[in-house]
């Protein structure tokens, strides 16, 4: 038997799988992580204790300071496999913290691992108050001149208020198997009935709220392959040329008019396909096929 | 959830880190931390588990893991999620030696 053997792609450790503490120390230089509040100083949830469940000994998101390319930046990873990297009281207090603290120290950017589907209802008042925290820190971070780069690319995706926070990050970056969006598949079919989003079509829902889509949007700056190494060269190519923006209220305006006009522009439609063909891409049914590589050329050569 | 804790007679260990943590707290998974106790001939194991009535289990599973390894000045906290025996035992090892400085 003499069959042609493909040569599997030579990839690192897969992003999507990873836990947020792999993703941290991979992406990072190596031995130059120190979190801030490890687990060890146990800084878990009290509104879970009360509902008899068990906690995370840093209740589902990672911070610290390390070095990228020998570059000082501080980074917060949310775990989305505990309670699918949902929002809390603490969980929100640390991300803030370490915002705040970027202030403080100035490090070259801060990298934002997003892996979450937002609040975490179980905490209700306290994690919204605490998403709305996050919204006012990322702000004002980028507006003391730090940038704010959001990762997007694990098994969670970014949603609810996670969506919200990863759009007003400087930037985006993600994988094909990262999604964002505000309302998640299920919430949509919930609230609206499967006729309008059938949450269990897989393929429907990364042709809407998929890396692929979003970078064919423009939503994200990079469309990355599932794997640390590549998101830690590309947001190291993105930071050496990067010159952060301050949000300002006449460039916010400027957005919402675009936005507005693109709700416009693809009203009605109802799948990725149709979006793509409106975008001008000639064969729509191909793209959910394409490597990286592939796309990020179909991309440059349309006129967005 | 119950909350469960255990002690054990142990030969000491030398450890090489300070803390280690392994696992994630999520469907049948959990977290296992290993951090210094103060026994050095004694291993305390504290445990928040989701699913309800299996102490003995633990009690098994653990005495069976103390009576392998030299878990001796040792302090283990465990959040579980409704992992299996099978489960708990690798997290455990995995935690162990990276506090003993094995991989990573």
């Amino acid at each position: 038997m003499n069959l042609p053997q493909p040569s599997p792609p030579s990839r690192g450790p897969s992003f999507y799988e990873a836990t947020a503490r792999q993703r941290v120390n991979r992406l990072l230089d190596a031995q130059s992580f120190a979190e801030f509040l490890p687990p060890q100083s146990a800084h878990s949830s009290p509104h879970l204790a009360l509902l008899d469940l068990p906690g995370a000994l840093d209740d589902g998101v990672v911070i610290g300071s390390g070095t990228l390319g020998g570059k000082p930046v501080q980074i917060i990873a949310q775990e989305g496999q505990f309670l699918g990297g949902a929002v809390g009281e603490m969980h929100g207090a640390k991300i803030v913290g370490l915002l705040q603290r970027a202030i403080r120290d100035k490090p070259l950017a801060v990298l934002f691992l997003v892996d979450s589907g937002g609040v975490r209802l179980h905490e209700a008042n306290a994690g919204l108050i605490a998403l709305s925290e996050i919204m006012r820190a990322v702000l004002d971070t980028r507006a003391a001149g730090i940038p704010v780069f959001a990762l997007i690319g694990g098994m969670c995706g970014a949603f609810g208020g996670m969506g919200i926070v990863s759009r007003l990050c400087s930037a985006i970056l993600m994988s094909e198997q990262g999604r964002l969006a505000l309302s998640g598949p299920e919430v949509i079919e919930t609230v609206a009935g499967v006729e309008e989003f059938d949450s269990r079509d897989r393929a429907l829902v990364w042709r809407v709220t998929g890396g692929k889509h979003r970078y064919l949007m423009g939503d994200c700056v990079a469309l990355v392959e599932d794997d640390v190494e590549d998101f830690r060269q590309t947001i190291i190519t993105l930071l050496a040329q990067w010159q952060e923006n301050p949000p300002e209220p006449h460039a916010l305006r400027a957005e919402q008019e675009r936005l507005t006009q693109r709700c416009q522009q693809f009203s009605g439609m109802r799948d990725g396909l149709e979006v793509w063909a409106a975008l001008g891409v000639p064969n729509p049914q191909q793209i959910p096929l394409l490597e990286r590589d592939a796309l990020v050329t179909l991309r440059q050569g349309l006129s967005l | 959830m119950d909350q469960l804790t255990f002690q054990f007679p142990a030969q000491p260990c030398k450890p090489s880190a300070k803390a280690s943590l392994c696992g994630v707290v999520s469907s049948g998974n959990l977290e296992v931390l290993i951090t210094q106790g103060g026994q050095p001939n004694g291993c305390e194991v504290s445990i928040h588990t989701s699913a309800r009535g299996f102490a003995p289990i633990w009690q098994a599973v653990l005495a069976d893991f103390a009576a392998q390894h030299a878990l001796g000045g040792t302090a283990i906290t465990i959040n579980d999620m409704g992992a299996t025996p099978a489960v708990v035992t690798l997290r455990l090892g995995q935690a162990f030696r990276d506090y003993c400085g094995g991989a990573q």
